[in-house]
């Protein structure tokens, strides 16, 4: 298959190590990887927001690069995020119909129906849930509200982690409980986002996993960033970078993010 | 200045705009839902299910044949009567018992008007007091008697519910509220397994006053800690004749 | 760290807390507008979090509720079609309302009720008011209704002479601490059993000396104090969980009895309700009877339901008034995007599941009504510019769990975007900065070059990294690094390493 990459703002300037392992991972898989040049952001962080006029050019760039995949051009869309998936699907063709751009509207529908968060891409289309990853590290999963409950992915990104070799998942508590981000929420209501990732990170630390894996690093930022503050060794991982690696070649861990030996290792 | 009746309804129809009414017809409402229980009314599985919702929230369940219940609602009433002769008149606990009731031994009992009589038969010395629209008794003399018994229009297995529908087998809804033991006779015939079937039922007559009891009163709110037993009766006995 | 009031560190539970001296357990008092009160969202729920005990009273409360709540949902195999037929009917009400409104109105007065109408809170009170007047008592009892929260009928009454006397456990706590309810099903969910306990003792006249923190006790207490004044009022005053339109039939789902007691013994009974609690017909009770009581207590159904039609001869109240409330609500119906949140049927569900609720509680919402419903509905009742639009995740917990399937992550972003109009030409700094935050951001954002350009200046922040991550930023990337890490940006976006590896080909 042909797939389109959305690689997602987020990911694009702070954690290019995601959209570089779903690279490696669909053409590891045989699919080719095409990354349209000209994206840049979804338009979720305006619209959960409420600044729904400022979103407007952000959807119609976005329409606008992916748009042939609704000619068949691409096979599919796949974007490593739960979230940025959910407002693809749920918010776009919303925000051009209020715009009064029922025609633009109509066209991010169609690119809608063919884009799939990571997980729905793997399971539901390509019907793989064995990829042949190594990674053999206790990781634990956080379930993120979006693909939760916006997207429904339901059991997917576990199936994926339990075909891992060597992975070994451990059952993290309270799992579908936010994590307090929000986008903005965070910086709005700082003090409650703080008190709901100080729960989650418990949680974490409590499932003596080396890694936290979600399918949208957004959260993880979020979650990693309370790991990191509370001192914890626990690493956050993007769910392609643990499908992308193999034991020909493997992910390396390094230490966590913090700690006093990250510079000399990492570098 | 336009009266409030008025301008509510102009503001309505103001808000939902010129289509308001056309948005979505009644006939629209999917209704996928059961409409009727698999198993049929006083079934044993029926009333093995209302009998295990019932106990669930605390009510006593005693399944018996008809010809017992004379029997059976003596035994209840006589154990109500002895509970009350062992508890202190000044026990804010059970603040509804009278010092002056206490001598009654075989304690006191009201009925609705239209109740079977045959099911009294087993009452010997019990005071038997009969309520009706016309003859009502009035909430403080309730509040001296011991417990209630009534007869009920329909059970819901699937929620534990039985409900009353103030018809002369039942009664004013007083008396089956202020005594502090609500013994309730119900029919197997009349046991349903769903909602559905009950309010089918009930909509017959939608404009009796109707009171849908499920177990004893109970209040959950101190620290969301169930407590059985609070204003209206706080024990409940069903007699399921089968 | 903050102490909670009259909270005693150890004791045997028995007799007052040596802490708490007088008034020291009044709650948040009585609000002018019971709408709009207190502090901003923010500020509000960093107080509560600051409460230790708060956060641990409603974590313990609102897990056993959802857990309750899972089991008997879980156990309805038609829960889903129950749902779209709640949803569907609550729609057909809300397109038919002025002539559901009309039928109700023909039936409960033909069966010897007397219906009045009511624009706003004044004019309820004022007609509730002159009511209770009319049959000369000074005293009222009333059964839990948010409606009447919603207008502040008590403090009205109050004005007029009037002792209203709430009846419901929880009601009754708050009332007597002179506070606010936090939630709308168990107002008192903020308070544990030794704070009830010393309320009771301090503010409830016949309280037993020897009175015990165990949850039965307090009950009993409760009922005790209650009784007489069941049996003696003349006039209850209630809200309504539904009418019939086409029968002209109220109801009335309690637990307790005292719902029963107000319903059943006075001589008179006045009714408020919004004008949104219609159902259409009889049979439409089917649905809601099976999905308020699941989602609402955890319970298959709640131990009592009363329905009566206007007046029945010889049995219960012989004088019956049905106040119907607009307060707002023609405001929401106006909103076709926010006009689903007349929908509810209070079962407070949303509020349970709620990350954001569980953890500051609903005092930090500032109305009546707390919680994600509490969020979109108060500011579409005032249409005043409000911080609750953005007391949420959008984590969609709440969708899930409501029984008629309100949206309310869509209806909160529809809201936000309703702020931001509102603070269009705002003085406020904070709204200039977002704005100007956002606008920068949508023009970087709508262009791949442009993006290609921007998304590199994060580099920059690697020059404050250490080991690895950014512990500290000026405001207002000071928000994010109070509690929280920024990990070391990358030295290569992810536009530009495809770039390089294109070119390599």
């Amino acid at each position: 298959m042909r797939i389109a990459l959305a690689a997602t703002c987020i990911a694009d300037a702070m954690f290019p190590q995601a959209p570089r392992a779903v690279v490696t991972l669909l053409e590891r898989l045989g699919h080719e990887v095409v990354f349209p040049a000209g994206q840049a952001c979804c338009g979720q962080m305006h619209v959960n927001t409420g600044y729904l006029a400022e979103a407007v050019p952000v959807v119609q760039n976005h329409v606008r690069t992916f748009a042939p995949v609704a000619d068949g051009e691409w096979d599919a869309v796949v974007v490593p995020s739960g979230s940025c998936t959910g407002s693809i699907r749920h918010q776009q063709a919303m925000v051009l119909e209020r715009a009064g751009l029922p025609a633009e509207a109509r066209a991010a529908t169609a690119v809608a129906e063919r884009t799939y968060e990571l997980s729905e891409l793997l399971v539901d289309v390509l019907g793989v849930t064995d990829v042949g990853a190594w990674f053999p590290h206790r990781v634990t999963y956080h379930p993120t509200c979006h693909s939760l409950r916006m997207l429904g992915v339901g059991d997917k990104p576990e199936r994926l982690l339990r075909a891992v070799e060597g992975l070994e998942l451990a059952p993290l508590a309270e799992a579908e409980g936010c994590c307090g981000f929000g986008g903005t929420f965070s910086l709005k209501n700082a003090d409650t986002s703080a008190a709901m990732l100080q729960d989650k990170v418990a949680t974490v630390v409590d499932t003596g996993a080396e890694v936290l894996t979600a399918g949208d690093w957004s959260c993880l930022m979020h979650i990693g960033g309370g790991l990191s503050r509370g001192g914890t060794a626990v690493r956050p991982m993007h769910l392609a970078e643990i499908l992308a690696s193999t034991r020909e070649a493997p992910v390396v861990l390094g230490p966590p993010a913090g700690s006093g030996t990250h510079q000399e290792v990492a570098r | 200045m336009t009266d409030a009746r008025t301008e509510i309804l102009s503001r309505i129809r103001e808000a939902l705009g010129p289509d308001g009414g056309s948005v979505s017809p009644a006939d629209a409402v999917p209704r996928e839902y059961r409409s009727a229980g698999e198993h049929v009314p006083g079934s044993d599985v029926v009333l093995d299910l209302l009998i295990d919702r019932l106990e669930d929230y605390k009510a006593h369940v005693h399944r018996t044949p008809a010809a017992d219940l004379p029997g059976v609602l003596a035994r209840v009433i006589a154990q109500r009567s002895a509970e009350r002769q062992e508890v202190g008149s000044s026990d804010y606990r059970s603040p509804d018992i009278p010092p002056t009731t206490r001598d009654a031994v075989r304690g006191s009992v009201v009925v609705p008007s239209g109740i079977e009589e045959g099911w009294l038969s087993g009452l010997d010395g019990v005071d038997v007091h009969v309520d009706s629209r016309d003859a009502p008794l009035s909430a403080a003399e309730l509040d001296e008697i011991d417990a209630v018994v009534t007869a009920a229009r329909v059970a819901v297995a699937e929620t534990g519910t039985i409900v009353l529908d103030g018809e002369p087998d039942q009664g004013r809804r007083a008396i089956s509220l202020v005594p502090d033991v609500h013994v309730c006779v119900v029919r197997a015939d009349q046991v349903v397994q769903t909602v559905p079937e009950a309010v089918h039922l009930l909509g017959a007559h939608p404009d009796r006053p109707l009171t849908w009891i499920s177990g004893p009163s109970a209040t959950s709110d101190i620290e969301l800690d169930r407590v059985e037993g609070v204003h209206g009766p706080r024990t409940l006995h069903v007699v399921l004749l089968s | 760290m903050s102490t909670f009031l009259g909270m005693p560190a150890a004791r045997d539970g028995r007799g007052p807390s040596p802490e708490a001296a007088p008034g020291t357990l009044s709650g948040v008092g009585r609000p002018e507008d019971p709408l709009h009160w207190g502090a901003s969202f923010p500020d509000a729920a960093k107080a509560a979090l600051d409460n230790g005990q708060l956060r641990r009273n409603l974590g313990n409360a609102t897990s056993t509720i959802r857990t309750k709540r899972a089991r008997v949902v879980g156990e309805v195999p038609d829960w889903e079609p129950l749902r779209d037929a709640g949803s569907a009917v609550k729609t057909d009400v809300m397109a038919r309302l002025p002539e559901l409104l009309e039928t109700l109105e023909r039936n409960v007065t033909a069966r010897g009720g007397v219906v009045h109408w009511a624009r706003d809170a004044a004019e309820a009170n004022r007609i509730v008011a002159s009511l209770v007047r009319e049959k000369e008592t000074d005293e009222v009892v009333k059964v839990k209704s948010m409606a009447t929260q919603e207008i502040g009928l008590n403090e009205a009454l109050a004005e007029e002479g009037i002792a209203a006397v709430e009846t419901d456990l929880a009601e009754l706590i708050v009332q007597l601490a002179d506070d606010m309810p936090s939630h709308i099903l168990v107002p008192a969910i903020h308070r544990n059993r030794t704070e009830i306990r010393d309320i009771f003792l301090e503010r409830m006249a016949d309280a037993p000396p020897d009175l015990t923190d165990v949850p039965r006790e307090l009950a009993m207490a409760a009922r005790a104090h209650l009784r007489r004044k069941f049996l003696s009022a003349k006039v209850a005053i209630s809200g309504a969980n539904f009418a019939v339109a086409d029968t002209g039939t109220l109801a009335v789902v309690e637990s307790e009895g005292n719902g029963r007691m107000c319903l059943t013994l006075p001589e008179t009974l006045i009714t408020v309700m919004g004008i949104e609690k219609l159902i259409p017909t009889f049979d439409d009770l089917e649905v809601f009877l099976q999905l308020l009581p699941r989602s609402s207590t955890g319970e298959r159904m709640n131990p009592y339901t009363s329905m009566w039609t206007g007046v029945t001869p010889g049995d219960g109240p012989q004088e019956f008034h049905l106040v119907l409330l607009d307060n707002g609500r023609t405001r929401v119906l106006a909103d076709e995007a926010g006009r689903s949140a007349l929908h509810c049927i209070r079962c407070s569900a949303c509020l349970n599941v709620c990350p954001v609720y569980e953890r500051v509680g609903g005092h930090a919402y500032g109305s009546v009504y707390p919680g994600p419903i509490g969020a979109i509905l108060t500011p579409q009742l005032t249409g005043e510019k409000s911080d609750l639009p953005y007391a949420s995740t959008l984590c969609g917990a709440c969708y899930q769990v409501c029984p008629v399937k309100i949206d309310i992550p869509s209806i909160l972003v529809e809201l936000r975007a309703r702020e931001v109009s509102l603070a269009g030409s705002s003085p406020d700094t904070a709204d200039r900065v977002w704005k100007a935050a956002m606008k920068a951001a949508s023009f970087a954002m709508a262009d791949g070059a442009r993006f290609r350009r921007a998304a590199r200046a994060p580099r920059l922040l690697r020059a404050i990294s250490r080991n690895g991550v950014i512990r500290r930023l000026p405001f207002p990337g000071s928000l994010w690094t109070r509690s929280r890490d920024l990990p070391e940006p990358p030295k290569q976006t992810f536009h530009d390493w495809w770039a390089g590896r294109e070119d390599g080909r």
